[in-house]
């Protein structure tokens, strides 16, 4: 078994139009730039995939990653937390003229229902959220006293994640707080692609360190000096596809 | 004469115990992690995944995946715990924080909170704010207590959109320390140069005195 794909083209094959796409990262921390990057490269040259459903808890900061995939106009529904961002200009433009749907979800709710998702429990109940306008059409049950909503768990067809170390098994470490909804995804999604600084042997990682494990994932990608959404942005970049 | 934000913050802090798990929104309740007083050590977490994180590193220093959740670098110390979102917002909705901060734009005398939109137009974001607010086991707010514009922040019901239900106990403003009990404001401590009536003027709905009311004394910060 050997999970490892040669190149980010590779990778980003099989995404069709319509699907949901699971987007790790948490502002530009754990956000897998190069996979997202790849992916609008394969919109620009082919015209797919488009009409995607992005989960991510953000909607993007500045041009590059998530913004740029918004950019391109291959997004059209966003199930997400806080659509704010220091440069939140593409999301913000597009959802005030009614160009992309959002789907707002407080941001334990979005981490638990993929949680569940993940873990084949279709709905749970909790208290948030409970009395406010999100709470809006869901059913109320009260345990011991306390009204409760009830949730319903999240899946994808496809997840894109970042991760620090991975092997051609699929187990995976991250580093530091770019962990966040990355671990969640792999769970959750029928195809979960890992962008990984670098790719170690079988053994590599001390099964103790082992994050994700391989399970949960179906494709590992190579991808070392990974950038990072806050350098882009500050050196002003913006990315609308591969120069070719 | 009212207290400044960094004043409002330093009589928060005054209240977090040596020990305690505590999670502090955006913007001015971030604050409280400065004043800390002597002797005690509290360990702060973040929605994104990190407990026990250290101050601001220098301009330049920064590393991009050790953030808090305002998307500001933050830096690890000893003792410092990273995990992941579902394992963060359980220790937030599993009842494991002592206490959380958060702004407001609206406390309603039976604890609810407005905090998250100010109506229908813009972009709607709630980030943590729902899970937090039914989570902790203390909430409390740090705010102004009037609007820009003079309107009372403290208010018999909230006409924002709601964050949670009854959810507040006590609330931090630049004039006063007031807690929520039996759906009723009850003021605590008040600054001795205000009088209770201009300060009640200034507050949307019943003050109500039980026990005395001590003076709102903070440092100068």
């Amino acid at each position: 078994m050997d999970k490892t794909l040669p190149d980010l083209a590779a990778a980003v094959t099989g995404i069709d139009d319509g699907m949901t796409v699971m987007i790790g990262g948490f502002g530009g921390a754990g956000a897998p730039i190069e996979l997202i990057h790849a992916l609008i490269d394969r919109f620009i040259a082919t015209g797919h995939p488009k009409d995607l459903t992005v989960v991510n808890n953000n909607a993007g900061n500045g041009h590059v990653g998530l913004a740029a995939l918004i950019e391109a106009g291959m997004v059209q529904k966003l199930i997400c937390s806080f659509p704010r961002s220091a440069d939140p200009v593409v999301f913000t433009e597009r959802y005030l003229a009614g160009n992309i749907e959002l789907e707002l979800v407080p941001q334990g709710t979005l981490a638990e229902r993929i949680r569940a998702g993940g873990a084949g429990i279709p709905a749970f109940y909790t208290p948030t959220g409970y009395g406010t306008d999100l709470a809006e059409g869901k059913p109320v049950e009260v345990f011991d006293g306390r009204p409760y909503i009830r949730e319903r768990w999240l899946r994808a067809d496809v997840a894109l994640v970042k991760a620090h170390l991975g092997d051609r098994l699929g187990n995976l470490t991250y580093r530091m707080a770019a962990r966040n909804f990355n671990p969640l995804m792999c769970m959750a999604a029928t195809r979960s692609i890992a962008q990984v600084t670098s790719i170690t042997e079988c053994g590599g990682i001390d099964p103790e360190a082992v994050i994700t494990p391989g399970i949960f994932v179906q494709a590992v990608v190579e991808v070392p000096n990974p950038q990072q959404e806050e350098d882009l942005n500050r050196a002003g970049i913006s990315y609308a596809g591969v120069a070719s | 004469m009212k207290l400044s934000p960094m004043q409002i913050a330093w009589r928060a802090a005054q209240d977090i115990a040596d020990g305690a798990y505590v999670n502090l929104g955006i913007g001015l309740p971030e604050m409280v992690a400065k004043f800390q007083p002597p002797g005690r050590q509290a360990i702060f977490h973040t929605e994104n995944g990190i407990l026990g994180f250290g101050e601001a590193p220098a301009l330049g220093q920064e590393d991009w995946d050790l953030i808090n959740a305002g998307k500001k670098a933050v830096t690890i110390r000893p003792g410092t715990a990273f995990f992941h979102h579902a394992d963060s917002f359980a220790m937030v909705r599993g009842g494991h924080l002592d206490v959380a901060i958060l702004g407001a734009y609206e406390v309603a005398e039976n604890g609810d909170l407005a905090n998250w939109s100010t109506g229908p137009k813009g972009v709607p974001a709630v980030g943590g704010a729902m899970d937090l607010v039914h989570g902790a086991k203390r909430v409390a707010v740090i705010t102004d207590h009037t609007t820009k514009d003079g309107r009372p922040k403290l208010v018999q019901r909230c006409s924002l959109p709601l964050t949670g239900v009854a959810c507040v106990t006590r609330i931090y403003t630049g004039l006063a320390v007031i807690d929520i009990e039996q759906g009723q404001f009850v003021l605590r401590e008040k600054l001795a140069s205000i009088s209770l009536d201009k300060l009640q003027s200034l507050t949307g709905a019943k003050l109500h005195l039980v026990g005395p009311v001590a003076d709102l004394i903070v440092a100068e910060v």
